[in-house]
C-alpha cells in the first residue's frame, strides 16, 4: 500500500471511531464486557444496546445457587462496570430482524436501528418442558432469567412437598443441592446414566450419583419424565415417569438445557443454525456460503467457532469467561485494522458448586475418550482428573482439588501427552486411564454446556454453485 | 454497589472471606458464594476484600456510577 492509501485507511478508521454507529444486541455478560472494551479502544461513536429483558445487565451463575438459596435477592445480581458507557440503553424490547442490506436491526416496536457495526451477544434462553399444556401449570418453572430465579425461590421457600428436577446438568444438579440445603425432598429424573455425563462423562457421573445420593437426593436415572398432571386449580401435582411409576409433586424444574436465540437471524443469509452463528477466531460472523463478513461480529452462549485444541471442530461454549472474554475479543476487532486483530481461541473453563464441593474443569471433556484420576482420592471427593484423546490431554477436572486446574490447563495448550506424568505430590493411588464413558453424539443426555458442533460453518446450509461445464 | 467474582480465577484462599463476612463466603472448602449485590455502607470492607485476593478475582464496579436507561 502506498503511503497515501496507508493514511486514507488510518482516516477512516479515525472517522468511524469518531463518528460510527455501533449496534450491540444482547444486554448480558458477553454485551456488557464488548461495549465496555470499545469505548476502552477509543470508540466515541454512537453505541446501542438492544436487550429483550429489562433488567440492566445481569450476573446469571448466582441464580441457581445463592438466589434459590434465598440468601441473595433475584434482583441483585446486577454486573459492575469497569467504566462509564455513554451507550443508548433499548432494554425491554426484542431485536426481530436483520437486514443486511440497509444495515439496519428491526425491534420488536417495529424501529429500526441502523447500524455500522454490529455485534451479535443474544445468548441462549431455556428449553421449555415439551408440553405446553403442561408446561403452563403453577409449578413448573424454567430457570434462566432473574424473573424466573424470583419465582423459583419463591417456589422453595413456601416448603413444597417434594420438588422434580427433570436433567442433571450442571445447573440441574445445582438446584438439587440447593433443595437438600434448604431441607426439601427432591427428585432428579435423568434419561443418561448419571448426572453431569454429557460434560464429564460416564466415571465422574457416577461420582456425582454418589454425591447426589449421600446428600439424600432421590436420584433416578435412566429415566424421563414422561408426563405432568395438575389439580383443579391449575397447580403441578403428580408426575409419570418412564419406568410407570407416579411421584407426587409441588414443584416441577425442567433443567433441560438451553435454546440459542437465532431465530431473529432468520433470512439474513448467515450461518445460524441449532447449533448458534458461526463465526472465525476472530468473532467475525460468517454468511450461509462460509464467506466471512466484514462489519458482523458475535460473541458468548451463541458464537461458534473452529478451535485449534479440538481439530478445527466449531464449538460453542456456554461458559461466563467465553462471554467475558469472547466480548471482549469481538469488540476489539471491530474497532481494529487487520493486522490489529486478535483471535479468540480460550482454553474452555468452568466450575460448578454443588453438594459442598467445588466443581472445575478446562479443556473438552466430550471430545475425549479416556480419562484418568491423577490425584487426590476420589472416596473423599478431593481430586483431579485428566481426559485423553488419543494419546493428549484434552480437558481436566478437578473437585475440591482447584489449585491444580491450571497445570494441567498448561498440558493441554500444549497438547501433552496423556496419561499425563504424575505430578509428583498427592499422586493417586492408581493412575490407570479408563473409558471415560461420554454418550454417543446425537443421544440425548444432560446437555453439555460446550458441544462440538463439527466441521461445517455453516450447517450445510449452503447454496453449492454448479460447475460450468 | 456491584461486584462479580471470576470463579474461574478463584482458588480458594478464602482470604477475602474474613474481611467481609456478610458478603463473601465459603461453601464447603473451596466452593465461594457471594452477594453481588452488597450494600453500600459495606463498600470499604469489600474494597478491602478485593484488594486481599492473591489471584484478583473480584471486580468491584468502577465508581457505582448509576447510568440512565432509555
Amino acid at each position: 500500500m502506498n503511503a497515501k492509501a496507508g493514511a486514507l485507511v488510518a482516516d477512516l478508521v479515525t472517522e468511524f471511531k469518531t463518528n460510527g454507529r455501533i449496534v450491540i444486541v444482547g444486554a448480558s455478560l458477553a454485551g456488557l464486557r464488548a461495549a465496555e472494551t470499545l469505548r476502552d479502544e477509543g470508540f466515541n461513536g454512537k453505541l446501542t444496546i438492544i436487550g429483550d429483558e429489562k433488567e440492566e445487565p445481569y450476573d446469571r451463575p448466582p441464580l441457581s445457587k445463592q438466589v434459590l438459596k434465598g440468601w441473595v435477592r433475584a434482583d441483585h445480581t446486577l454486573l459492575p462496570r469497569s467504566r462509564k458507557l455513554d451507550a443508548d440503553w433499548r432494554l425491554g424490547v426484542a431485536a426481530t430482524g436483520l437486514d443486511r442490506g440497509s444495515k439496519q436491526v428491526r425491534l420488536a416496536n417495529g424501529e429500526q436501528v441502523p447500524f455500522d457495526r454490529l455485534l451479535i451477544a443474544t445468548g441462549t434462553r431455556a428449553r421449555p418442558w415439551f408440553n405446553p399444556k403442561e408446561a403452563a401449570l403453577e409449578g413448573v418453572i424454567t430457570l434462566r432469567t432473574a424473573g424466573d430465579a424470583g419465582r423459583l425461590q419463591a417456589a422453595l421457600a413456601a416448603k413444597p412437598g417434594r420438588v422434580l428436577i427433570i436433567g442433571a446438568g450442571f445447573i440441574g444438579s445445582e438446584m438439587a443441592s440447593v433443595c437438600r440445603e434448604l431441607g426439601l425432598a427432591v427428585t432428579v429424573a435423568e434419561r443418561a446414566g448419571g448426572p453431569l455425563v454429557g460434560a464429564l462423562g460416564g466415571v465422574i457421573g457416577d461420582i456425582a450419583a454418589e454425591m447426589q445420593r449421600d446428600a439424600g437426593v432421590d436420584l433416578r436415572t435412566g429415566i424421563s419424565v414422561q408426563s405432568l398432571e395438575g389439580d383443579a386449580k391449575g397447580h403441578v401435582r403428580r408426575a409419570k415417569l418412564s419406568d410407570g411409576t407416579t411421584l407426587d409433586v409441588d414443584v416441577v424444574v425442567p433443567s433441560l438445557g438451553s435454546i440459542r436465540n437465532v431465530e431473529w437471524l432468520q433470512g439474513a443469509g448467515l450461518a445460524t443454525g441449532p447449533w448458534g452463528v458461526g463465526c472465525d477466531a476472530g468473532c467475525r460472523v460468517f454468511d450461509v456460503h462460509g464467506v466471512v463478513t466484514d462489519s458482523i461480529f458475535v460473541a458468548g452462549d451463541i458464537a461458534r467457532a473452529p478451535h485449534v485444541l479440538y481439530d478445527y471442530q466449531f464449538l460453542v461454549l456456554e461458559h461466563w469467561d467465553n462471554a467475558v472474554f469472547g466480548g471482549k475479543v469481538a469488540a476489539h476487532n471491530m474497532v481494529s485494522l487487520e493486522a490489529d486483530r486478535r483471535p479468540h481461541l480460550p482454553l474452555p473453563a468452568f466450575w460448578s458448586g454443588q453438594f459442598g464441593v467445588n466443581i472445575k474443569g478446562v479443556g473438552v471433556g466430550p471430545f475425549a475418550d479416556e480419562i484418568v484420576i491423577t490425584q487426590g482420592s476420589v472416596k473423599d471427593r478431593r481430586f483431579a482428573a485428566a481426559y485423553g484423546y488419543r494419546g493428549r490431554i484434552v480437558a481436566a477436572v478437578t473437585f475440591n482439588h482447584g489449585k491444580w486446574l491450571e497445570y494441567y490447563g498448561a498440558m493441554i495448550e500444549r497438547s501433552a501427552p496423556f496419561p499425563p506424568p504424575p505430578p509428583g505430590y498427592d499422586a493417586a493411588p492408581d493412575m490407570k486411564p479408563m473409558p471415560a464413558r461420554f454418550p454417543a453424539p446425537g443421544v440425548p443426555t444432560g446437555n453439555p454446556d460446550v458441544v462440538l458442533t463439527g466441521h461445517d460453518p455453516t450447517d450445510r446450509q449452503a447454496e453449492y454453485r454448479t460447475k460450468e461445464r | 454497589m456491584r461486584i462479580v467474582v471470576d470463579l474461574n480465577r478463584c482458588q480458594g484462599y478464602a482470604q477475602c472471606v474474613p474481611l467481609a463476612p456478610t458478603v463473601l463466603k465459603l461453601n464447603g472448602e473451596e466452593a465461594l458464594m457471594y452477594d453481588p449485590n452488597p450494600d453500600d455502607k459495606l463498600r470499604q470492607q469489600v474494597l478491602r476484600a478485593a484488594a486481599s485476593c492473591p489471584v484478583r478475582a473480584i471486580m468491584v464496579d468502577h465508581a457505582d456510577e448509576k447510568e440512565g436507561k432509555t
